[in-house]
């Protein structure tokens, strides 16, 4: 792409090394397509045989179901309302508690990366509730909030909050300085150098907080359904267990991994709408 | 009007002034003396180089200038107003570009017009103007990580001078770039600065470019840095490449580079007083106040 002008003069690229080009770039992705699609199978391979054949060697897949068994469960629970209901409410509760971790983290974070007086006031409480695992939030959140559902959306915050606030601190403070001269030299005051060249400069790291922070929340959700949950998809694939319903403890933790990836997805793509110089510098 | 509020009418603004000017500064619990005792005018759209081994001081002297280096001795007038902070008015280009990766060119060359509160119809015309000026109006919506270094460094150029700034500081702009289009990047300088007509205070330790570029020359000793020699450069505008090989431009060159040599021989102490002989040349010395 740089000094394309010189490039393109010297080396003028011919019709028949354009064809080779072209043939190499489509040789290379699909070789490695088809490795890849050839390791999935062999794991779902490996799934059929050990629990068809009941192996039991340190691992017992004796209770294990076979991968027809769980499709099968798949089909029959995807059109139900029941099944879906349970998706729904967990998908609202990651929303609602993550969204609520996104906007104060943030908003705090980049209080806290530029001003001492803040960092100072907020931090010391923050990094003593740091250690604590979303997961041993749960007692007391049960014990605080009026209604279960709001301790659930509680944890997920908690799961959410720490990964989201460290890295925007951690984007803010570490801004090229040379890109604060070059706005304080083009006359931008110190409001103008905040919201143009410190927010946008600490977006890549404040996107990074973001996917660890949604993969946090999932798996703090999860957990906080298990253990206290009246439904949601974590409660369902616990409820699975105690029902004895095997294959849908399967299908209950394939629906929780499609989630959280998604999820991850969909914030990838929402960062990449509000940073393309971002997506255009990283080659995808 | 606000969008030529840096220039006044009169043409003869972007005066400096630098009196008794010293720079220290720590660096591990070490007091360094960047700079010692410098005064030189520079004159309202004149071009002056300092030239200077590297570590010399003449990067904390621009950044003095600019206004992000805070002198421990004298002061620096610009305009009859003294230096506090960065500001628009005095525009800075460094060795490596600083633009904004999240701005399109176009948006980092509109950005000083913006902060400076410039009606959005006035910024197009403006911006449009200087862009074709840096020859950049194709690559307008292009973000700076998917340019050229040579591109980049226009840009960078476009983005100080769509400002209007009265006094425009470069650092070695150009040290990054091979050696074709260095050549091409300073004569666009040249035709800009012709154009505009700002005072330009250019940083550099390549002899050559600042011997082609300049009206004069400071030639900096090494740290702490004073002026070792403050002269004028009489060839004729437009500067071109083919002065490079003229003989007027030889003889400056070797002028600059013997000073240059014996600053780099002599020893810590050697640079104290008058110890070392200047080489014999006839030259015209500048109007101005020599250090020594």
């Amino acid at each position: 792409m740089s000094n394309a002008l010189v490039s393109s003069s010297s080396a003028l690229p011919t019709l028949g090394s354009q064809v080779r080009l072209a043939r190499l770039r489509n040789k290379r992705s699909f070789v490695p397509a088809v490795i890849r699609c050839a390791s999935l199978l062999a794991c779902i391979a490996l799934w059929y045989l050990a629990s068809t054949n009941k192996w039991n060697v340190i691992v017992n897949f004796e209770n294990v179901p076979s991968p027809a068994a769980v499709c099968q469960a798949a089909v029959q629970l995807v059109s139900s309302p029941k099944f879906q209901g349970h998706l729904l409410s967990s998908i609202a509760r990651v929303f609602s508690g993550f969204g609520c971790a996104a906007v104060l983290a943030i908003a705090i974070g980049l209080g806290v990366g530029r001003s001492k007086l803040l960092s100072d006031l907020l931090m010391p409480p923050l990094e003593l509730l740091r250690p604590i695992p979303a997961v041993a939030w749960i007692p007391l959140a049960v014990l605080i909030f009026p209604n279960p559902e709001e301790s659930m959306v509680y944890i997920t915050f908690v799961g959410a909050f720490y990964p989201i606030l460290l890295n925007t601190i951690h984007g803010v403070s570490s801004v090229d300085s040379n890109l604060i001269f070059a706005s304080l030299t083009l006359g931008a005051n110190r409001l103008r150098v905040f919201s143009d060249v410190i927010v946008p400069a600490a977006l890549p790291a404040i996107v990074t907080g973001l996917s660890i922070g949604m993969g946090n929340s999932w798996f703090s959700l999860v957990t906080g359904e298990m253990v206290a949950g009246q439904f949601g998809i974590g409660y369902y694939t616990w409820e699975s267990y105690t029902l004895q319903k095997y294959p849908n403890i399967v299908l209950g933790m394939i629906a929780i991994g499609l989630l959280g990836m998604l999820s991850s997805l969909l914030i990838q793509r929402v960062a990449w709408f509000f940073m393309p110089w971002a997506k255009l510098g990283t080659n995808r | 009007m606000k969008g030529q509020a840096h220039s006044t009418g009169s043409g003869q603004a972007g005066e400096i002034s630098i009196r008794n000017a010293g720079i220290s500064f720590l660096a591990s619990d070490r007091v360094v003396e960047a700079v010692r005792d410098i005064s030189v005018e520079f004159s309202p759209g004149s071009f002056t180089t300092l030239l200077g081994p590297s570590g010399c001081g003449k990067s904390s002297l621009l950044g003095a200038i600019a206004g992000f280096v805070s002198l421990t001795q004298g002061e620096i007038l610009v305009d009859q107003r003294p230096v506090h902070r960065p500001e628009g008015s005095r525009g800075v280009a460094f060795q490596h570009h600083n633009l904004f990766p999240w701005k399109t060119v176009r948006g980092n060359v509109e950005f000083g017009l913006k902060m400076r509160g410039i009606r959005k119809t006035e910024r197009q015309r403006l911006v449009d103007a200087i862009l074709d000026r840096v020859k950049l109006r194709t690559f307008q919506h292009s973000y700076p990580g998917h340019l050229s270094g040579g591109m980049q460094q226009r840009v960078n150029l476009a983005r100080v001078l769509v400002n209007r700034p009265t006094v425009m500081m470069l650092d070695e702009p150009f040290a990054a770039l091979d050696a074709q289009t260095r050549l091409q990047m300073q004569e666009m300088l040249l035709e800009l600065w012709n154009g505009l007509k700002m005072t330009i205070v250019f940083v550099t330790h390549d002899v050559d470019e600042a011997v082609l570029l300049s009206d004069r020359v400071l030639v900096m000793s090494r740290r702490p840095g004073r002026i070792r020699a403050d002269f004028e450069v009489p060839l004729a505008r437009p500067r071109t490449a083919d002065q490079l090989t003229s003989t007027e431009f030889n003889r400056l060159k070797k002028y600059c580079l013997e000073l240059l040599r014996e600053e780099s021989l002599a020893d810590e102490g050697a640079g104290e007083g008058g110890g070392i002989s200047l080489p014999d040349l006839e030259l015209t010395p500048s109007t101005s106040e020599q250090d020594r």
